[in-house]
């Protein structure tokens, strides 16, 4: 086949196998050359942002830059018992300087983290530490406060000497490496972070769950009713679907609300007593009432699309066959509209993994989810490192889910209404 | 749907059970927005209905919420409309432009490693809001751009594009490239083939992908509260605050003009999905 005679040559005596490829080289240098502004463009200000996130996560450099005598002193001290004078020297040289720079505010606040207490110390080893003298720096620092004679306290800025740590991450699932460098649980009373984990996604299960059963039913209605009802009453779902997500939180927070709606319709209908009117809102059942609401139309229209594909031969095919129409639904229509199903599972459990905005508005403090606790973090401590942990670990999950979905269903078949 | 006259009678009883769930769903989906649409136009401070009202006492109505909105002392709101429909104007154009060169590339039979790279670029509709708030903000303060209408702008178009690629991609696989082959045998260089005859055909897929970009920015609140200055304010960050502090009958009347807003938006929708198929309808 591959004999030199036998090779076919295009006009120009190019052989045409080689012709072929440079063209085929050319026009795939085409496609990628349209793609790459944007491909470039989402690298630069999306994609390694996420990365730079996952860099502040674990970057610790910060506190090693800003004590580094103090941290190689502390390279032979065992830290069993207190550290050894030149310790201390190293510490009030390096404390010094930071004092001198305006700098030691930060590492308060990031001693802080690590150990509560550290902030009222540091503060006044700062006014204390210009009139020490020269020497047995050790009692000096000591005698500033009774804390600074605690090695717990050393052992603290110890742990933070290495330039990377994946503290932050432990501290997302409420663990911490204690003195003897084992990973442990915090105090019960203090495992804050578990209980918005299990939360987000016990409420984005059952958000999925009740907007299956929601859209299930009407979708399966649309698809089957003649086209001009269809189309009226698809303007139910399609409406909501492009309303501003706000103003359809602050519909639920009027019909919600103790004085709201709702509770007026209760009282009028003698359901409820006039003082006696049901808490609606701020808890949990607003976050599903409202978020069930607003991510219905995701459920639906996959659905719907799916559902729209099928021939209504096919159940008149079951029932003719034998099977009562429960029977012909169960075993004939319902497994073909299982990537509908996962298509819209997929998307609103998704979406109600990260929302933000409606726990935050209607969800109160028994309602906030994970995302509301990252902007938090991202907002009001500034605690970025672990906010960018945080979001990092709400990625992976997502992603996981992803994953499972393509093994089960198949990324393929999500289709945009 | 009228059942035949053979069905059972505890069919006929599920059959209307079914109907009376879905006619609650749809209740459930629609009531919520016109709740609004009354309680706007209250006469009272109240987000409840007032006695006046259920009277249909004329007294009882009043346009003082939109007057408010308009015309209102220190209001936000023409601040705010005019930088959300400015951001959103913007974005549009960035990410139509962008996703739509890139749609074309990605529908290519010759694309190298597409799989991956289509899944780069909807990444930013997939992956939490949250996420890219901290993400986008990152990148925007090392830059120097937080704060400023450019950088929400060039966030919002990191939001938007996936729906221009998406809907851009989707019109794309029922286009008949023979089309394309027969302009260029003819003699027309890409620029004109592109303007002439591909443009024309994915328009409706081009214009509901502006859509949805459009309002992705026009609505997006999570981002621009990372990103937003003072000046930067927008509609829905006015409305984040506003329903935070205090509910105010004047945000219903700023609810009222966005539901009136997202209706002229679906029906354009609407328009344009029945025209695209039309169009690949008669390709196939």
């Amino acid at each position: 086949m591959s004999s030199e005679t036998q090779k076919i040559l295009t006009t120009d005596g190019i052989p045409l196998e080689e012709s072929l490829k440079k063209a085929e080289k050319k026009n795939k240098i085409k496609a990628f050359l349209l793609v790459a502004p944007l491909l470039l463009f989402i690298l630069i200000t999306y994609v390694f942002p996420i990365g730079d996130m996952l860099f502040r996560s674990v970057d610790d450099r910060m506190v090693t830059n800003m004590l580094p005598k103090t941290f190689k002193a502390m390279e032979k001290w065992d830290g069993k018992e207190m550290p050894p004078e030149e310790v201390f020297e190293a510490f009030y040289l390096d404390y010094k300087i930071l004092v001198k720079e305006k700098r030691h505010g930060k590492l308060s606040t990031q001693m802080n983290y690590e150990k509560n207490g550290f902030k009222s110390i540091l503060k006044k080893l700062a006014r204390k530490q210009k009139k020490f003298k020269e020497g047995n720096y050790k009692e000096q620092i000591m005698a500033v406060h009774k804390r600074w004679a605690n090695v717990e306290y050393w052992r603290a800025i110890k742990r933070r000497a290495p330039e990377y740590t994946y503290s932050k991450y432990l501290k997302g699932i409420d663990m911490y490496k204690n003195e003897d460098g084992k990973i442990v649980q915090v105090p019960e009373d203090r495992r804050v972070h578990k209980i918005l984990w299990l939360r987000t996604l016990e409420v984005a299960l059952f958000v999925t769950i009740f907007c299956f059963l929601m859209g299930y039913p009407i979708a399966h209605l649309l698809a089957t009713l003649p086209m001009k009802y269809s189309n009226l009453l698809m303007i139910c779902v399609l409406l909501p679907f492009w309303t501003s997500l706000l103003v359809r939180t602050a519909s639920w927070m009027i019909l919600l609300q103790q004085q709201g709606v709702i509770n007026d319709f209760f009282v009028l209908t003698g359901l409820v007593s006039d003082d006696n009117r049901p808490e609606m809102m701020y808890n949990k059942t607003g976050t599903y009432v409202a978020m069930t609401q607003i991510l219905l139309p995701f459920m639906v229209l996959p659905l719907y699309s799916v559902m729209k594909t099928i021939s209504p031969s096919l159940m008149r095919a079951g029932k003719s066959l034998g099977g009562t129409p429960f029977i012909a639904f169960w075993k004939v229509y319902f497994p073909l509209t299982i990537p509908g199903i996962g298509a819209g599972c997929l998307l609103v459990f998704i979406l109600a993994i990260g929302y933000y905005i409606t726990p935050a508005l209607v969800g109160g403090a028994s309602g906030t989810l994970i995302s509301n606790q990252i902007a938090f973090h991202m907002k009001s401590t500034l605690d970025w490192s672990f906010a960018s942990a945080m979001g990092l670990m709400l990625l992976t999950g997502v992603l996981v889910v992803y994953w499972i979905y393509n093994k089960l269903v198949g990324i393929d078949n999500i289709k945009l209404g | 749907m009228a059942l035949p006259k053979y069905t059972e009678t505890h069919y006929r009883i599920w059959h209307y059970i079914y109907l009376a769930i879905c006619s609650f769903v749809f209740f459930f989906l629609i009531a919520p927005l016109f709740v609004i649409f009354p309680l706007s136009f209250n006469a009272e401070e109240f987000l409840s209905f007032s006695e006046g009202m259920k009277r249909l006492d004329p007294d009882a109505f009043s346009l003082r919420w939109y007057n408010d909105m308009i015309y209102g002392t220190k209001n936000p709101w023409g601040l705010a409309a005019k930088n959300s429909f400015f951001i959103a104007i913007f974005a549009t154009l960035g990410s139509v432009l962008l996703g739509t060169v890139a749609a074309l590339g990605l529908s290519s039979r010759h694309m190298p490693y597409k799989g991956i790279i289509m899944a780069t670029l909807i990444s930013p509709m997939i992956v939490p809001l949250i996420i890219s708030g901290v993400a986008i903000f990152f990148f925007m303060a090392k830059v120097g751009l937080a704060a400023t209408h450019t950088g929400i702008i060039l966030a919002h178009i990191v939001l938007g594009t996936p729906f221009v690629v998406i809907t851009v991609t989707a019109t794309l696989s029922g286009f008949d490239h023979s089309v394309t082959r027969a302009a260029a045998s003819l003699g027309s260089n890409p620029v004109n083939t592109f303007m002439k005859i591909t443009l024309p055909l994915i328009l409706p897929g081009v214009i509901s992908g502006g859509l949805f970009a459009f309002v992705t920015s026009f609505d997006e609140v999570v981002v621009v509260l990372f990103l937003a200055g003072l000046d930067n304010t927008t509609i829905p960050i006015q409305m984040w605050t506003g329903l935070r502090e205090q509910l105010s009958p004047t945000i219903l009347a700023v609810a009222t003009c966005l539901i009136i807003l997202s209706t002229l938006i679906l029906v354009t929708a609407e328009l344009l999905r029945r025209r695209s198929e039309r169009i690949r309808g008669i390709n196939r």
